[in-house]
């Protein structure tokens, strides 16, 4: 008789500790804290890294990370990020931010330190709809999305358009690289993956600023299931916030 | 122990660009606005000359956070702005209270409310002695009154914050920043770069815990203990507080005023003297703690007290809530908008003394 042997496939990344999350079921954050964990392992960055959390469900990540971090004013990130890496310099610095905290409140902190090429990364997860205070409209919610402050769909004559801010980034001249990615199935998390590791190589070469948003689901406030909220990314964001990489110096030629 | 040097001639905003240098500090963050540009456009190339960083936010509010980020890591920074800014500011401040951050913070006020004017005034007291932000935290309050004062307070602000872990601010206004002065500069030795550093973020390099810096307490009881403990703190600063006494031992009349103002009470106070008339200052240098111990004594021995402010009566409550079992203060105001001059000063000082 054969014995079986046992084969460990996937673990946790050492860099994510290890306790239960806050997040609701379906909810993506976790899915975006462990390729970060991946990446921190692998890149044998942990021991390097001071994180910059802002508010919402994302700034819980500190409990989560195995790294130094710091919690930032609502949308503030960006501006505590650049006081964390001008004061230290050798140090690897990124922020986590969801769409009400940094396009909306933090709209001026992230386009100027985005401009002035601060070398550091921002993770931006947009899930388009403010999560944590109860399900209010983001500035990016899509039209006609039902939240608690747009109870009959948000109408863009009124509140206007939802922002693309992957693009927006891209235009800025101090910016190393901007990619989108998904997280509503394995292939596009993969891709997701690789985007968030480019960005983290440009901040160690020291080129620019990096930043990758990652479309996620929050099933709880969308009043889905979690495969119905996969299903939303890629029927409804995703065609309105395309995927892909936006902004690469290393294809372009480097930033000043 | 302190290296000096020659004789410089500098206006206020200079000099506590100079300070901040002496004390080593590593990083500026700065957004123009008036009466304290000198400080940002001194910075934008001495800090960076001295082997630190300088940033034009893109407001004042990035800028306080940008303070925040640098004050977590243990390096020594600084901002600068006036009043309106300074209000803007304070989101940040109320993190930097709540989470023990330290900076250093100048305020150079100017006449409000609102956008107001770009004349002296002290119209800012109450914001930065209670904590002009949310929550319950306070200020360590420096008020220099002239410019060598402003450069020696600067150093001493960098040694409390870091020391304390709180953000110190330095109440001068318009006058102490345009105004110039020639000062000593001078250097203090054996500044202690680990000073508090065992909490700092900067890398789990040597395998330690990680370390979370924050002001966010949601566990039950868990803010009643941070407050607590920030408490705690703010109590044992009693006996930090500061005051100049000048002509204050013989005298009938005690002038309570502070930064410029107090300093043009000490030319009222001069020619009183001239005169015969008994008459003497006491200028708080710490409005945060508020000297509250030395202006008792004062009135145990039976003076009378006139409080004489740029604004329209906000120290006259520390000092009523100092000798309050003992005595009381009259009060003058000089009308933030208005240059106030000892002249200006003499009546009501005399009106008092006269008992009138």
């Amino acid at each position: 008789m054969t014995e079986m042997k046992e084969k460990l496939v996937f673990d946790r990344p050492e860099s994510v500790i290890d306790r239960p999350t806050h997040y609701c079921p379906g909810c993506h954050h976790g899915i975006a804290h462990r390729l970060i964990g991946e990446l921190l392992d692998e890149m044998n960055l942990a021991e390097n890294t001071l994180l910059v959390t802002s508010i919402g469900c994302s700034v819980f990540l500190y409990n989560y990370l195995n790294v130094d971090a710091v919690e930032a004013p609502h949308g503030r990130a960006p501006a505590v990020a650049t006081g964390v890496k001008r004061s230290r310099p050798d140090k690897f610095v990124f922020t986590y931010q969801g769409d009400g905290d940094l396009a909306s409140i933090g709209m001026a902190e992230i386009m100027h330190a985005a401009n002035r090429g601060e070398k550091m990364c921002v993770v931006f997860v947009n899930n388009t709809v403010y999560g944590m205070t109860g399900g209010q409209m983001a500035p990016t919610t899509m039209i006609g999305q039902v939240t608690t402050t747009t109870p009959a769909g948000r109408c863009q004559t009124h509140e206007g358009a939802p922002i693309r801010m992957t693009e927006i980034i891209a235009s800025l001249g101090g910016v190393a690289f901007a990619a989108r990615g998904a997280l509503n199935n394995v292939a596009n998390i993969k891709k997701s993956k690789k985007y968030l590791k480019k960005a983290f190589d440009f901040q160690l070469n020291n080129t620019g600023f990096g930043f990758v948003e990652l479309l996620s689901g929050c099933p709880t406030n969308w009043k889905m299931t979690p495969l119905q909220a996969n299903e939303r990314i890629e029927k409804e964001m995703i065609p309105y916030f395309p995927l892909g990489i936006y902004k690469d110096v290393s294809e372009e030629g480097g930033v000043c | 122990m302190s290296k000096t040097s020659e004789r410089i001639f500098v206006k206020g905003n200079e000099a506590i660009a100079r300070g901040a240098l002496a004390a080593k500090c590593k990083c500026f963050f700065g957004y123009p606005i008036t009466p304290q540009n000198d400080i940002p456009e001194f910075m934008s190339s001495a800090i960076i000359k001295a082997g630190g960083d300088f940033v034009q936010a893109e407001s004042e509010v990035a800028a306080a956070n940008m303070l925040l980020g640098a004050g977590a890591t243990g390096v020594r920074a600084m901002t600068s702005s006036s009043s309106p800014g300074i209000a803007l500011k304070q989101e940040a401040i109320s993190y930097m209270a709540g989470s023990e951050i330290p900076a250093v913070v100048v305020n150079m006020t100017r006449g409000g409310p609102g956008l107001g004017d770009i004349g002296p005034s002290q119209g800012d007291y109450y914001q930065s002695t209670r904590g002009g932000g949310h929550g319950d935290y306070r200020h360590f309050t420096l008020a220099p009154g002239t410019v060598q004062e402003a450069y020696d307070l600067t150093i001493r602000a960098f040694d409390i914050a870091y020391e304390q872990r709180t953000p110190v601010l330095i109440l001068g206004d318009a006058i102490l920043g345009q105004m110039k002065e020639p000062i000593v500069p001078w250097e203090p030795e054996n500044i202690d770069d680990n000073a508090g550093r065992d909490w700092a973020i900067n890398g789990r390099t040597d395998g330690r815990e990680k370390r979370l810096i924050k002001s966010l307490f949601l566990e039950e009881g868990a803010l009643a203990g941070q407050n607590k403990k920030l408490q705690a703190k703010y109590d044992s600063w009693k006996g930090m507080t500061e005051a100049e006494q000048f002509e204050t031992e013989d005298a009938d009349l005690i002038i309570c005023a502070y930064g410029s103002i107090g300093r043009i009470a000490k030319s009222a106070v001069r020619k009183f003297r001239k005169e015969g008339k008994k008459v003497g200052l006491f200028r708080p240098i710490t409005l945060y703690p508020f000297p509250k111990k030395e202006l008792k004594a004062l009135a145990e021995q039976g003076k009378r007290f006139l409080t004489i402010e740029h604004n329209l009566g906000q120290m006259i409550d520390d000092v009523r809530l100092a000798i309050r079992t003992i005595a009381d203060s009259d009060f003058y105001p000089v009308y933030p908008g208005n240059l106030p001059t000892p002249d200006e000063l003499e009546e009501p000082i005399l009106n008092c003394l006269e008992g009138k």
